[in-house]
């Protein structure tokens, strides 16, 4: 082959791998996106994609962190008891993305709700459980051992605890990201979140002398399931959350028996105060019967997961 | 040779900017955005994206009934000031940091459990460049826990 002919085949291959490698990015970019949004205005004409006149807008679907579900626990008059919690003894069973993804969820709420209760020897035993399932699903550096012994060095200092906690669930959502593995995210907030309903029904034994602040957090949750419903369609195409969207539509169709009527909201900050006061009345509303059928499928769910 | 080695780094390099994009992204997140929600602690979701001006964001999130919680919206140095709207599910607006000299964070309780929009945009800067200004801006929620 002629020198000249040589360096047109390179030429002509430089073309082709710069554009194939330019195409792969671009495409590992927007699967990323489409994890955490939703490209409502996908089709821009060129000249608008570069000018930016047509804006693509992004949607975020978030759900209550586990630290999140276990202040709004112990707030709602919750108590403490280990015996609900998912055993650290389980964690053999663990073997799959979604069952590791489902329980590092579980044990994050576990971990959370154990140290608003200053139950220090518990909050090391599920931060240690969530390190080893966190490990498993390759997520290596979000719970180091430093951790752990920080946890060991603050035992008396909640609110440094709930900071440490805070910090390692925000280093595995975004290692997550990073790592193209939204969907994998996903799933480890719907295993959290049912969580917090595991442990907010199970606290329950009679809907009729309940604390009335609790039941109302339960039944809170219509509204967070449909954003639960919104951030696991996201991913569908994913089996793992295509599993787990059927067991949260059978939750959702016992939810569309509980009634929540929203006020119009209005807000308000009063002189010399900081803090604005959304103000609104919810009026809601659940009968015992739709109660014990919610309390029933939340264990089945969350029996699913765990064993 | 030479030119294939070449084409291969340029390669590596165009396939490695979505990473180190997000990467910054999360760095950034974690070590600008979360210190401005103290003393609120943060309630460690992730939410940050890379953004272009003129570019907007929403995200859906119920707030519960009892608890004080911290909005921080942050962005990369080099973009223009982010506008932030809180709206209730009808798209009322309940509050902008447009009137307020786009304040980075906003505090505020809910009386009864509600579903909230917030609206990030980044605002078109004013000089005219045809360079359109990108980088990374999080949205932040902190709890209070007293």
């Amino acid at each position: 082959m002629e020198i000249g002919s040589v360096k047109r085949m390179i030429r002509i291959y430089s073309v082709v791998i710069v554009t194939v490698v330019a195409i792969m990015s671009c495409a590992s970019d927007k699967g990323s996106d489409e994890r955490v949004r939703v490209d409502a205005d996908e089709v821009i004409s060129d000249s608008n994609a570069v000018y930016g006149v047509q804006t693509a807008k992004q949607i975020f679907y978030s759900l209550p962190s586990p630290l999140e579900t276990a202040l709004i626990l112990k707030r709602s008059g919750a108590v403490y008891n280990e015996e609900i919690l998912n055993p650290v003894e389980n964690l053999s069973r663990y073997n799959t993305n979604k069952s590791m993804a489902l329980n590092l969820g579980i044990y994050s709420t576990d971990l959370s709700y154990a140290s608003m209760f200053d139950q220090t020897q518990a909050s090391i035993k599920y931060m240690s459980a969530s390190k080893k399932v966190a490990e498993g699903l390759g997520i290596l550096n979000a719970i180091d051992n430093s951790v752990i012994q920080r946890l060991e060095e603050n035992v008396n200092n909640r609110e440094v605890i709930m900071d440490i906690i805070s910090e390692t669930f925000l280093n595995t959502n975004s290692i997550l990201e990073e790592n193209d593995r939204v969907a994998v995210g996903a799933i480890i907030l719907v295993g959290g979140w049912i969580e917090g309903l595991y442990i907010a029904t199970s606290l329950i034994d009679d809907v009729h002398k309940a604390d009335n602040e609790l039941i109302e957090r339960i039944i809170d949750q219509k509204l967070s399931l449909g954003t639960v419903i919104n951030l696991l369609e996201q991913h569908k195409s994913n089996p793992d959350v295509k599993d787990v969207l059927t067991d949260i539509y059978a939750l959702d169709k016992i939810y569309k028996n509980v009634q929540i009527s929203v006020s119009e909201v209005e807000s308000v900050l009063r002189e010399g105060e900081s803090v604005t006061t959304l103000r609104s009345k919810n009026v809601v509303s659940v009968s015992p019967d739709v109660f014990n059928d919610l309390k029933t499928k939340i264990k089945e769910i969350r029996t699913k997961y765990t064993m | 040779m030479k030119s294939l080695a070449y084409v291969a780094f340029v390669g590596i390099l165009l396939a490695a900017i979505p990473f180190t994009g997000s990467a910054q992204c999360k760095n950034f997140a974690k070590k600008v955005c979360k210190l401005e929600l103290a003393p609120y602690i943060h309630d460690g979701n992730y939410n940050a994206a890379i953004l272009t001006e003129g570019e907007d964001a929403e995200l859906f999130k119920t707030f519960y009934a009892g608890q004080e919680y911290r909005i921080s919206i942050c962005g990369s140095e080099s973009l223009p000031p982010i506008e932030f709207q809180v709206l209730d599910v009808d798209r009322k607006l309940l509050y902008t940091n447009a009137s307020r000299n786009y304040a980075t964070s906003w505090d505020f309780k809910v009386e009864s459990t509600q579903q909230l929009i917030v609206l990030v945009k980044v605002k078109s800067s004013e000089n005219g460049s045809d360079d359109l200004a990108s980088g990374c801006v999080a949205i932040m929620f902190g709890l209070k826990t007293d």
